[in-house]
């Protein structure tokens, strides 16, 4: 058996294969991974859990009860400065001055061309504004956002010095509540507010990326073990246990949310990707702008579309999409869904196709439906 | 369930010999590092293969991986419970999750392979 694997490069065995010389940095949770028999890749130059009992086992704990995730790799940019929002509106697509104070919105930064540079969360935090960005454009990210910023800006990268813990799941309140946090039940979809978690000062808001309600968590990272242990304690009697990035790909998947990287980078604009919900073109000019709206005016030629196989098979990036004996568009993300136990996936098809579809993997050509996303249509995240 | 008396290929199959004929399977190592199996596609009854022909294909949710005859043969036998319980593979590698019984073409072949224990070294090493 040969396993080409699709997620990362490096594995490790309870964590003897990665140590500080390969140059993987570790979490404030690292240890916590090792002692739970996780198993550990390099994602991002970070030392990772992808699983700790099994994706499929992980994925349906998640869309039933809760699951708790480390994303402390993500990065934590500070804007500040009378003319803090002047520099975000200009470099993200959604518009920041609709953000009351505690209020987070998903966005994008996009170059001139309209590709996209990452897509990020932005929050409102009393005169500051957090961006919240992949692990794997952190770098890229600070260096855009920093040579793009207006005289009167501050800018902070707090990513070394903060902690994320995402809580994903329908028991998610009730989890909170059993460490004494009950309180951030209050909080409204995509708002955030500070106060304690086991004792310990943290930032919690109410998003995510499962297509389920929760919160995460974001603390310094001398705290996060303590987060950590007393959620899962906390948690016991309601079948919490710690889950992985492999789960957490499935997950978004279901829910068609784009992962940079795959259904979004800077070949691909706002507008094919179909996320002009979170393109203000009204707000003004930003980076890109121009370039989108001239897109649009002379028509897309592709889009970005969810499908299903029909039968059995697991469509994954890369693999062709055919109609009519043609290639006509490609697979982004592609996976096995715990919750349909089908294969479904994402790509760029190109406008005017609907089908039938099939997809090319491997050598054969397996017929496919188009959907319309989200997969998964019973998750319990809060709509706005 | 006990290995011994099983024969191993260094790409993690396993053979259990039973006169001219013969189950193969993956190994536990195999299937602990897939992870979840969704689908398999094993061969058709009547197929030959050569030794380390691709013989099925495994699919995770993660990764696609191929299997390989440990020994030439011909398919007589396919595990059809596979079909709807692929997760046999990862709960019972080397019992209800067998994937083909060959008829083996030279039982000489099996000299080439691995012991349990040569196989266990080979999987720490």
């Amino acid at each position: 058996m040969r396993a080409n694997h699709v997620v990362a490069c490096v594995f490790g065995w309870k964590g003897q294969a990665l140590s500080v010389e390969t140059g993987v940095v570790r979490t404030a949770l690292y240890d916590r991974h090792v002692a739970a028999d996780a198993r550990i890749v390099d994602f991002a130059g970070y030392a990772m859990p992808i699983q700790y009992r099994g994706i499929v086992d992980e994925h349906r704990r998640v869309r039933s009860t809760a699951g708790l995730f480390d994303v402390s790799h993500m990065g934590e940019f500070f804007l500040s400065g009378s003319s803090a929002l002047e520099s975000l509106e200009r470099i993200t697509t959604n518009r920041a001055a609709a953000l009351v104070d505690g209020r987070v919105q998903y966005s994008a930064m996009c170059y001139e061309t309209g590709g996209f540079i990452d897509d990020l969360l932005v929050y409102r935090l009393g005169d500051s504004y957090m961006l919240v960005v992949n692990a794997a454009n952190k770098a890229k990210d600070l260096d855009w956002v920093t040579s793009h910023l207006l005289p009167g800006t501050e800018f902070r990268d707090a990513s070394d010095e903060t902690a994320l813990i995402a809580l994903q799941g329908p028991r998610s309140e009730d989890v909170l509540a059993a460490v004494g946090a009950g309180s951030f039940s209050s909080l409204g979809y995509y708002y955030a507010a500070r106060g304690d978690v086991a004792g310990r000062t943290a930032l919690v808001s109410r998003t995510g990326y499962t297509g389920e309600d929760g919160f995460e968590i974001y603390c310094k990272p001398e705290d996060a073990a303590t987060i950590w242990d007393a959620l899962l304690d906390g948690g016991v009697p309601l079948d919490v246990e710690p889950v992985g990035l492999g789960c957490r790909d499935t997950l978004r998947l279901e829910m068609g949310y784009a992962l940079y990287g795959n259904d979004i980078d800077d070949s691909r604009t706002p507008a094919e990707a179909g996320l002009m919900w979170i393109t203000k073109l009204k707000k003004g000019d930003f980076i890109g702008r121009d370039a989108i709206v001239q897109q649009r005016t002379a028509g897309l030629t592709e889009r970005l579309v969810g499908f299903e196989l029909e039968g059995r098979g697991v469509p994954r990036h890369g693999h062709a999409i055919i109609s009519g004996g043609e290639t006509v568009g490609g697979v982004t993300s592609g996976t096995f869904s715990p919750s349909l136990e089908r294969g479904i996936g994402m790509g760029y098809l190109a406008v005017g196709v609907h089908g039938p579809l099939e997809i090319g993997v491997r050598n054969r050509r397996l017929k496919a439906k188009l959907v319309d996303l989200p997969f998964y249509k019973e998750g319990s995240v809060r709509r706005a | 369930m006990s290995t011994a008396g099983l024969s191993f290929t260094e790409s993690h199959e396993w053979l259990k010999v039973e006169g001219d004929e013969a189950l193969m399977g993956l190994t536990d190592y195999a299937q602990h590092e897939l992870g979840d199996i969704v689908f398999v596609e094993l061969p058709e009854e009547g197929t030959t293969v050569a030794a380390g022909d691709v013989l099925a294909t495994v699919e995770s949710v993660k990764s696609v991986s191929e299997v390989y005859s440990p020994v030439a043969g011909e398919v007589v036998e396919i595990n059809g419970d596979l079909e709807d319980s692929p997760d046999l593979i990862n709960t019972d590698a080397y019992g209800e999750g067998w994937l083909v019984k060959l008829k083996l073409a030279d039982v000489a072949e099996i000299d080439n392979l691995m012991s349990d224990d040569e196989y266990e070294a080979h999987t720490k090493g």
